[in-house]
């Protein structure tokens, strides 16, 4: 298994820099340059959350293989920031109104196979998302 | 006619500023058109939506029209995943295929 | 690779002091001295290799003249792999040697088989070197195990990974096969979907229509549903996504065979119907299609 790839975000050119990455490592670890598409996009989003929400925080890439040996990659977003006071509602599927309102949450459950966040006021968000290949 | 034609790896800065150029040049060319190529984006986010978006909406407020060109099919997939539609901005396939519709809206107009 | 290691410990302990200091002698210059050995002996190892991958009869697809050149190849990768430490290149090496050898037919147990003969091969050659010193044989073996188990462990995997993606697009192909994206006209293709429609069949569909729009340039696409077999929400989801997604490719895209279920599924989701380009069949969908793009339709 390659080893992990952690990218601090602090400014937007490190959006860049982490998508960039993020496009990489889904390329490496075997996924088509579509699926590759869908995971630098999901990065982005939860990249740009941090520079606009969190100031700063960290975009983990980590290459992972299931229970029954499928490859894929994790990739975990975090911070220290204010947090989510209502994390329903950031995830509320606001699928058929203009699309990029918000976190873009809902977007980013989308295009992965799966989700996961934790996020206290005050504490800091971590998102936690996964694609596997096919 | 304007084509501004965009890199691959802008920054949320840079956007905004080509946005501000944009919208400068089209003033002060009194351009009937413009045409954005995007054909070196290989990622469309909830943000770069956002901003042509506005691009958009900012040139028409000056009279004249916009039409996006080039997304690559694996970023069109990625984006109405995430429900980016770019709702009513006109798009066509390359650059030929945008020239030819500001000529026929031109046309249309006259 | 079996060592009596109580064996080994007696003659160790009787050892004068001198010896005990070169015990401590730094892994680096143990593994140098093992690679200049290696590199020394390179064409009679490599030959002793070879031969023994003949005896076990493995990589039969191949020719002498190829087994010779991957074998070169995979020899003097092995060492560096052994003498840097590091394992990137190897990797990289693996892969790029799987992708030639596996449309020859080369299977994972081949692999690793001569990976292991060529293991053993270059262990024996240490035991024959050391064989006057078990002291330093002992700790030779010590530095070269980890490593030369690591190295079998990266050329398997990696050709395994190379297998994998492999299989991944014929099925990829298989899967594009059994639904044809149709040119009929310039500028107009026609999807016609039938069957059941599973999240990764509605995904790869939708990724080959948008390749064909841009490979035909196409201002015209007609998705065909009246074979479809059951449109759920998820599938209608799809739908409307390819629409939109062709729409951002700057192609209009006409939906025909819409039963009134599955019209029902569509505004149930939020479909705004009066939105989507719908007509009743394949046909009518297609004049509709000719007459946006400016051909002038005939009826009889």
């Amino acid at each position: 298994m390659a080893a992990d790839t952690q990218i601090l975000i602090a400014s937007d050119k490190d959006v860049v820099t982490a998508r960039q990455q993020g496009r990489a490592v889904a390329l490496q670890t075997g996924f088509s340059m579509g699926e590759a598409t869908l995971i630098a996009t999901a990065i982005s989003e939860l990249a740009r959350n941090i520079v606009s929400y969190a100031n700063q925080g960290s975009v983990t890439l980590k290459p992972v293989r299931g229970s029954n040996g499928a490859s894929g990659l994790t990739i975990v977003a975090s911070d220290s920031g204010p947090g989510i006071t209502d994390i329903n509602l950031a995830l509320r599927d606001g699928y058929s109104s203009s699309g990029g309102l918000g976190l873009g949450l809902p977007g980013v459950r989308r295009l992965m196979d799966e989700f996961d966040i934790v996020s206290r006021v005050g504490g800091g968000t971590t998102v936690t998302v996964t694609k596997w290949l096919a | 006619m304007l084509i501004a034609t965009i890199q691959a790896a802008l920054s949320d800065a840079d956007l905004l500023e080509l946005r501000t150029a944009l919208v400068q040049q089209v003033v002060r060319n009194r351009s009937s058109g413009v045409i954005v190529d995007v054909t070196a984006m290989d990622v469309m986010d909830s943000f770069a939506s956002r901003t042509l978006l506005e691009i958009s909406h900012m040139i028409r407020l000056r009279g004249a029209a916009t039409v996006i060109v080039g997304i690559q099919p694996e970023v069109a997939f990625a984006m109405v995943q995430l429900g980016l539609t770019l709702e009513d901005i006109p798009t066509a396939l390359d650059l030929e295929e945008g020239l030819a519709y500001l000529q026929q809206k031109a046309r249309s107009i006259n | 690779m079996q060592r009596d290691k109580n064996l080994l410990k007696e003659p160790a302990i009787q050892k004068s002091r001198a010896t005990e200091l070169t015990r401590n002698e730094p892994k680096m210059e143990l593994l140098r001295e093992l690679v200049a050995h290696l590199r020394q002996n390179r064409t009679l190892l490599r030959e002793e290799w070879v031969a023994r991958i003949a005896e076990a009869q493995l990589l039969t697809a191949m020719t002498q003249e190829e087994i010779f050149a991957e074998a070169t190849s995979v020899y003097d990768s092995y060492v560096a792999a052994l003498e840097t430490g590091t394992f990137e290149a190897l990797q990289a090496y693996a892969r790029n040697l799987s992708e030639r050898i596996i449309p020859r037919g080369v299977e994972t147990h081949e692999v690793v088989g001569i990976v292991l003969l060529l293991r053993d091969v270059l262990a024996r050659s240490l035991f024959a070197k050391y064989q006057t010193d078990f002291e330093k044989l002992n700790r030779i073996l010590d530095a070269y195990e980890p490593a030369a188990n690591r190295i079998a462990n990266t050329v398997a995997v990696g050709f395994v990974q190379e297998r994998e993606r492999v299989i991944r697009q014929q099925q990829e192909a298989i899967r594009e096969l059994s639904t044809p994206v149709l040119q009929v006209r310039e500028r107009l293709l026609i999807l016609p979907i039938i069957g059941v429609i599973d999240p990764q069949r509605a995904r790869q569909l939708t990724e080959q229509l948008l390749r064909g729009i841009r490979t035909n340039r196409a201002k015209v696409v007609v998705i065909d549903i009246t074979g479809v077999a059951a449109m759920d929400v998820t599938v209608a989801n799809h739908l409307v996504q390819t629409v939109e997604a062709s729409r951002l490719l700057g192609a209009t895209v006409i939906v025909t065979g819409l039963s009134p279920e599955i019209a029902q599924t569509l505004v149930t989701i939020g479909v705004d119907l009066g939105k989507m380009n719908t007509v009743g069949d394949l046909q009518g969908g297609i004049e509709q299609a000719e007459r946006l793009l400016g051909y002038k339709v005939v009826t009889p």
